[in-house]
């Protein structure tokens, strides 16, 4: 019956993109640009989606009459994602912006059909001359809540609901870990796979299974507010924002957050259609440049532990500190980085392993 | 690996609440169904009651009233699919998709205002004796009351489609509705009505993810729970016990395996985590060998004229 679902809704939202993408001219390149996006969740996710949707609105409000944006919402990382990009290439966009990982192979194969029109997939690593790829070095953020997490905890568990296995994901919850074992040796980390960007019920799960299994602070790598709103019933459990603020649950649980800001990047691609300049590139932005947003840090924790997560954003941003430093060891107990050797990016971009200190194992 | 981080009473606690939602929504298909109409339309109802019913726990401040309120929701768009179906004779899949995108639409524009809010909380009942029984007590006795509503409705549906006249006469217009029409049973009334039931218990499912186990409004926050209620009809053979088997196990399944990542046992997680839709499917497919079979006037639309 999911698979009805999927496909039946991918059918609505391509019948929805027949509706609001109106016939323009095929290739207007100078005068007006047309962005099409292709979202996973829907915009009121308060997470993921609802994030890139407000760097559509900013795009829309930077660049006036000269764009034009066209969005389909819960779109499924499958073979739909395939027919709604077509559907808005055919419909005269210029640029396509794919939204998460899972549509990297479908934008591939679009961009292959229509070589004029320019895609950007999010996070992901395949390149083509007409496909760019971009994505935030989240990671970054990610060494800010370990440090907060470990200083913390008072139960020494942390919980990690993870979505899918893939190398992002898989950064931050080395990230997490190596920080807060920086800060605090006796720290462990459980972690779950949610096996979903988006399922609100289940999310509560987690962080309720996680919660009950004595974690007190709970990291999201899931797209919905719901393990906030667990986090917030079971009370004295920590949480962070994941991807937009989700203010609404400050000063707790949620003490600080990493926001995705989007806009910039939109704006500027965009902006580089219009002018003929657009080309080909792979975009991984962080702290520094403002795509990877810290959220305030709420006072519920004391003001050291909000100090040293400040220091550590000001090292990140200024570059004097990476967060993959070494030394580091794999899980497996072999060596990763000498001491002083700082990750390079084409590891961290396929990482698929934990390192050293994590139980379990990584998901195939 | 470390299995004494599992509380085996929190987990079974847990399996209740994880469960109620799917079973109150399938509880209410079954009857639909089992009056020969086929709503494909839960998903629909249920994020409609979500909704309705999150926003009116809200403005009155008492769960009860979101509850109520969510029901009336639910059966509300419900109607919508009864006037297409048994007034306009429309095609039953077709409009179920459709009355489920619809909801989907409805609840998002509804919800526009309510992102962030949390709703009153709904408290657990206590009762002074039986839940201080050790194990037993924060096993069974310590949920909210929509946990004992939910069981209570099984038992209800499925005296009522046994003991009664009025189930036999639900049951017979499913099975064959041209024969109920001639003995002079209302056959649109009868199904008009069971879809009302099947809308209500839906948007009580909904509003208890929205009220209960979420607890929070979010956009598509039903994410399938309804087509796994609609599955779940199936797998139980129209049977309400079973339905209640069904969602008990695929709830507890779904947290079981939860609690097993989180202690690090060694079953890889793709396994884990397909196990309850597995588990769930097997034990019911196991259990209907038994040759029951759908209501024969499942999903055929019905004129008194042919």
């Amino acid at each position: 019956m999911l698979m009805k679902k999927r496909s039946f809704l991918a059918g609505a939202a391509t019948a929805l993109g027949l509706m609001t993408v109106t016939t323009g001219a095929a290739w207007a390149q100078q005068e007006k640009v047309k962005v099409g996006f292709v979202y996973l969740g829907p915009i009121g996710d308060g997470g993921w989606t609802y994030q890139h949707n407000q760097g559509r609105l900013a795009l829309e409000e930077a660049l006036g009459d000269k764009v034009e944006t066209v969005y389909v919402e819960n779109v499924p990382e499958g073979p739909d994602a395939e027919r709604v990009m077509t559907e808005m290439a055919l419909n005269g966009c210029d640029l396509i912006i794919a939204t998460s990982f899972g549509y990297m192979d479908y934008t591939i194969n679009v961009a292959k059909k229509f070589p004029k029109v320019k895609f950007e997939h999010a996070t992901g690593y395949k390149l083509a001359d007409n496909v760019a790829v971009y994505g935030s070095r989240f990671y970054e953020g990610r060494a800010i809540q370990g440090t907060i997490a470990g200083m913390v905890t008072k139960s020494n568990v942390i919980g990690y609901i993870g979505s899918y296995p893939i190398p992002e994901v898989i950064r931050g919850i080395n990230s997490v870990f190596i920080h807060a074992r920086k800060v605090n040796p006796d720290v462990q980390l459980k972690i779950v796979w949610a096996f979903t960007w988006f399922d609100p019920a289940k999310e509560a799960d987690a962080a309720r299974v996680l919660i009950e299994q004595g974690a007190d602070v709970v990291i999201q790598h899931t797209d919905s507010t719901a393990p906030q709103a667990a986090a917030a019933e079971a009370g004295n459990v920590y949480t962070f924002g994941q991807a937009s603020d989700m203010a609404d649950f400050a000063p707790m649980p949620r003490v600080s957050s990493i926001i995705d800001n989007w806009a910039p990047y939109y704006i500027a691609r965009a902006q580089a259609v219009l002018d003929g300049t657009w080309e080909s590139a792979n975009t991984w932005d962080g702290i520094a440049s403002g795509m990877v947003g810290i959220g305030e840090v709420s006072d519920a924790v004391p003001a050291e532990v909000k100090t040293a997560a400040m220091d550590m954003k000001a090292a990140i941003a200024d570059g004097s500190y990476h967060p993959f430093t070494g030394p580091l060891k794999k899980q497996d107990g072999s060596d990763w980085l000498a001491e002083g050797e700082v990750a390079d990016d084409g590891v961290l971009a396929g990482m698929d392993f934990y390192v050293e200190g994590i139980e379990g194992e990584v998901p195939n | 690996m470390d299995l004494s981080a599992i509380n085996p009473i929190l987990l079974l606690a847990s399996l209740m609440v994880a469960a109620t939602a799917v079973m109150i929504a399938a509880l209410g298909e079954l009857i639909v169904e089992r009056a020969g109409v086929l709503n494909l339309g839960v998903e629909g109802m249920m994020i409609t009651g979500a909704i309705v019913g999150f926003a009116a726990a809200v403005h009155s401040g008492s769960p009860t009233v979101g509850f109520i309120a969510a029901a009336a929701g639910g059966a509300g768009l419900s109607l919508l699919f009864a006037l297409l179906t048994q007034v306009a004779l429309a095609n039953q899949v077709a409009s179920g998709l459709a009355l489920t995108l619809f909801g989907l639409g409805l609840s998002s524009l509804i919800g526009q205002s309510y992102v962030g809010i949390k709703p009153p909380s709904t408290p657990k009942l206590d009762i002074p004796l039986l839940s201080d029984i050790p194990v037993l007590g924060p096993i069974v006795f310590r949920h909210d009351l929509m946990v004992y509503i939910g069981i209570a409705l099984v038992a209800v549906v499925w005296a009522f489609l046994k003991f009664t006249r009025a189930g036999l006469v639900l049951r017979a217009v499913g099975e064959n509705h041209d024969a109920a029409h001639a003995l002079g049973y209302k056959v649109v009334r009868i199904r008009v009505m069971a879809i009302l039931f099947g809308g209500a218990c839906a948007g009580l499912g909904g509003a208890y993810i929205s009220l209960i186990r979420v607890p929070q409004w979010t956009e598509g926050m039903t994410a399938g729970v309804g087509w796994i209620a609609l599955a779940l009809v199936v797998f139980a053979s129209w049977k309400p016990w079973r339905v209640l088997l069904g969602a008990y196990l695929f709830g507890g399944v779904t947290v079981l395996q939860l609690n097993l990542q989180a202690a690090g046992i060694a079953i890889p997680v793709e396994y884990l985590s397909m196990s309850p839709y597995l588990i769930t499917i097997l034990v019911l497919v196991i259990m209907s060998a038994d040759r029951s079979a759908a209501p024969a006037s499942l999903g055929r639309i019905f004129h008194a004229s042919q």
